[in-house]
C-alpha cells in the first residue's frame, strides 16, 4: 500500500498538523519508503495468533474508586500558554 | 605566580581524577569521608562548564539545586546516615519530569514546561541522596538514533577516530546520556529505551546500558512515546555501576497500572558470581548480510570469555527476528501519534495563534515538532485511520505476539541468556548523508535492540572492544523477564575480559 499527496494532506488533518505543499510533496515519498519497509510483515502467517495486548502477563491492578488526588488547578495551569481564573483559554469555539 | 599556576594544575588534576571515578569509588570514597559531594558535584559543575560547548549534553545545568543537594548528603554522611546513591551527582535525560526544572523531551512544542511533579524513577533517586546535575539532551520525544532530531542541536561524541577529527553522533536517543557518562560529565545518567535508546549509544559511547524488563521501572512522569514498549533504565561506566542505579530507579508504583508488585533484588550482589554450567544462547538470524567483519569477530570473541568463564554456548534460533523492526515501526508510530494528540498548544507549552481552534492545533503542532516526530505521528495517524487498522496495526500486534513466543521457546529449552552484537557498526558522523536520505537506514540501528522492547526482556550493551579506527563497539545480553541478575552477572565477565575503554579527551 502506498499513500499519494492527497492521502498525505488528509492525513495530516487527521494529526492535526498544517503542512504546506512542498512539505506534503516531500513527506509522501518519506511515508512511501517508510511503508514500503513494513510492508514485509505481508510475508508472515499470522492465522491464528493472537495479537498482544500486554507484553508482561499481569491482571490489570485496581484501586479503591474514591478520590485521592485533587484540589490543584493552580498546578494544572500554571505551564498554560493562556489560562484565566483556573481555566484555560481557547479561540472561541461555539458561535 | 609560579605557585598559583601550579595549584591551578593541582587543582585540575584533582577535578579529573573525581570525575573519573565511578559509582561504586566515589561512594566508598564518600562514605570513608576522603571526599565530599560538594567538592564532586563542583568538580562535575566544572567539567561541564568547560565540555558542554563541544559535547553539548546537557540542555540544563541545574548547578544551585546541586550545590543544595550536595551540602545536605555531605550533612547526612557526616552523621554516618545516607541512602545507596548518597551524594553521587547524575544526569537526568530531558523525557523525566523533574520538578520546577526545564521537562521538554527536546522538543519546541514543550516550550518552557517546568512540571508541577517528579517522575517517580527521579523521586526514587532523590530519596536515595542522589544529586541532580541537569537535564540531558536527547533526540525529540525519543525519537531517533542519533541524537541529531534534538531541538537543542545535536551532542558530539567523545569518541573519535584514531586518524581523523571527524564529529561523530552518540547515537540516541539517550545521546546526551551516554556523551555525558563518557565525557565524564556525571557519574552516572538515567535514559529510556522504546527500540535501542539506552542500548546502542551505551555501545556508541564505550558505556554500560541497561534496559529493564517492562514494568520493572514506573513510567510515571517520564513523556510517553510509546507507551507500550517504553522503559527507564541506566546508563554508566561499568556493569557495577549500572547494577547500583537500577536498584534505586526500580520500584512498584500503584500510579502506573504496568509496574509489576516485585520486590526489587540487590542487582549488585549478583556481580561477581559465577556463570559456571550457564547455557548461552546465540541466535543465528542475528549474523546479517553485509555486517562489517569486526562486529562478527567481536561477537566471536563474547563467545569465547564465555566458555572461557564455564558457560555453555548453544545455537538458538529466533525464526521472526526479520520482522521485529517493520513491526516496531507500525506499533511506535501509532501509539506515538495517540500520545502526541496532548500537544495542542492549550495546556502547556508552545502556542501558535490561528484563526480557530483547529487552526490554532494544526498551527502550534506544525511549528511545535521537528521533522521526524511528524513523520512518525503521521504513520502513527495512518495506521489507525479506518481501513487500515487490521492490514497495518492488528497484524503487527500478532507478528510481536511471535517474536515474543520465539523468546519463550529457547528460554524453555533451558537458555540462561543471548549473546548478540549490540549495534550493526560502530558511531557514524553527524549529517549523514545516506542517513539523512532514508529514514529506514537510520532505523536499522536498532536492528539488534528493537526485538527485545517488543518482547518486554531485559537487555543490557556493555562494552567489548574497539574497531580498526579506534571506536568502542558493544555486546547484547538478552534475559528472561525479570532476570536482570544473569544479565549483570553475565556482562561482568565481558566487561572483565574486555576492559573498561576511555575517550581520549580532545575538548
Amino acid at each position: 500500500m502506498s499513500v499519494d499527496l492527497a492521502t498525505v494532506k488528509r492525513v495530516a488533518h487527521l494529526a492535526r498538523i498544517a503542512v504546506s505543499d512542498d512539505e506534503a510533496a516531500k513527506m509522501e515519498g518519506e511515508l512511501n519508503t517508510i511503508l514500503g519497509f513494513v510492508e514485509q510483515l505481508n510475508e508472515v502467517d499470522v492465522e491464528g495468533v493472537e495479537a498482544m495486548t500486554s507484553v508482561m502477563p499481569m491482571p490489570m491492578k485496581k484501586r479503591e474508586d474514591v478520590v485521592n488526588d485533587g484540589g490543584k488547578a493552580d498546578d494544572i495551569v500554571a505551564n498554560a500558554p493562556e489560562s484565566d481564573e483556573n481555566f484555560f483559554l481557547v479561540p472561541k469555539v461555539v458561535e | 605566580m609560579t605557585r598559583n599556576v601550579r595549584r591551578l594544575k593541582s587543582d585540575h588534576k584533582n577535578m579529573t581524577e573525581l570525575t573519573r571515578l565511578t559509582i561504586a569509588e566515589a561512594r566508598e570514597k564518600l562514605q570513608s569521608k576522603d571526599i565530599t559531594s560538594a567538592e564532586l558535584t563542583s568538580a562535575y559543575l566544572a567539567a561541564i562548564e568547560a565540555a558542554n560547548p563541544f559535547i553539548n549534553a546537557y540542555v540544563a545545568v541545574t548547578a544551585d539545586l546541586a550545590r543544595e543537594q550536595a551540602k545536605r548528603s555531605d550533612d547526612r554522611l557526616a552523621k554516618g546516615e545516607g541512602g545507596a546513591l548518597e551524594g553521587i551527582p547524575l544526569g537526568i535525560k530531558d523525557l523525566f519530569g523533574t520538578e520546577g526544572v526545564h521537562t521538554q523531551a527536546c522538543s519546541h512544542i514543550l516550550d518552557g514546561f517546568k512540571p508541577r511533579y517528579e517522575s517517580t524513577v527521579t523521586s526514587n533517586l532523590w530519596a536515595d541522596g542522589a544529586v541532580m546535575l541537569g537535564k540531558l539532551n536527547m533526540d525529540e520525544f525519543a525519537m531517533g538514533s542519533s541524537n541529531e532530531t534534538s531541538y537543542y542541536g545535536p551532542v558530539t561524541n567523545p569518541w573519535r577516530g584514531r586518524d581523523n577529527n571527524k564529529a561523530l553522533v552518540p547515537g540516541g536517543s539517550s545521546g546526551g546520556s551516554a556523551s555525558a557518562v563518557a565525557a565524564h560529565l556525571c557519574a552516572g545518567a538515567t535514559a529510556t529505551d522504546t527500540g535501542g535508546s539506552i542500548r546502542q549509544p551505551a555501545a556508541f559511547t564505550g558505556t554500560v546500558g541497561i534496559k529493564p524488563t517492562y514494568g520493572r521501572c514506573s513510567r510515571w512522569g517520564i513523556v510517553a512515546f510509546a507507551s507500550s514498549l517504553d522503559q527507564a533504565g541506566p546508563i554508566t561506566r561499568s556493569v557495577r555501576d549500572s547494577a547500583i542505579m537500577l536498584k534505586s530507579m526500580a520500584s512498584s508504583d500503584p500510579k502506573d497500572t504496568t509496574s509489576v508488585d516485585m520486590p526489587v533484588p540487590d542487582y549488585e550482589a549478583a556481580i561477581g558470581g559465577s556463570i559456571r554450567g550457564m547455557r548461552i544462547g546465540i541466535p543465528k538470524e542475528y549474523r546479517l548480510d553485509g555486517m562489517p567483519q569486526e562486529i562478527d569477530t567481536l561477537w566471536q570473541k563474547g563467545i569465547e570469555w564465555m566458555k572461557d568463564a564455564g558457560a555453555e554456548i548453544v545455537r538458538i534460533s529466533l525464526p521472526h527476528t526479520h520482522y521485529a523492526l517493520p513491526a516496531y515501526y507500525i506499533v511506535a508510530p501509532a501509539e506515538a501519534s495517540s500520545n502526541l494528540a496532548r500537544y495542542d498548544g492549550v495546556r502547556y507549552g508552545l502556542r501558535k495563534p490561528g484563526n480557530d481552534i483547529v487552526d490554532m492545533y494544526e498551527k502550534t503542532r506544525a511549528a511545535g515538532f521537528g521533522p521526524e516526530v511528524k513523520r512518525r505521528v503521521l504513520i502513527g495517524t495512518y495506521v489507525l485511520s479506518a481501513g487500515y487498522y487490521d492490514a497495518y496495526y492488528l497484524r503487527a500486534q500478532k507478528v510481536r505476539t511471535l517474536i515474543k513466543r520465539d523468546f519463550e521457546t529457547v528460554f524453555n529449552d533451558g537458555v540462561d541468556a543471548i549473546l548478540t552484537p549490540a549495534t550493526p557498526s560502530a558511531a557514524f558522523g553527524i549529517a549523514d548523508q545516506d542517513m539523512a536520505a532514508d529514514p529506514v537506514k537510520m532505523y536499522l540501528n536498532d536492528i539488534f535492540t528493537v526485538t527485545v522492547n517488543m518482547a518486554g526482556l531485559p537487555g543490557i550493551a556493555v562494552p567489548a572492544g574497539l574497531d580498526d579506527s579506534g571506536l568502542p563497539l558493544g555486546l547484547q545480553l538478552i534475559g528472561k523477564p525479570f532476570d536482570e541478575e544473569t544479565l549483570f552477572r553475565t556482562a561482568n565477565v565481558i566487561e572483565q575480559a574486555a576492559g573498561q575503554f576511555t575517550a581520549d579527551k580532545w575538548w
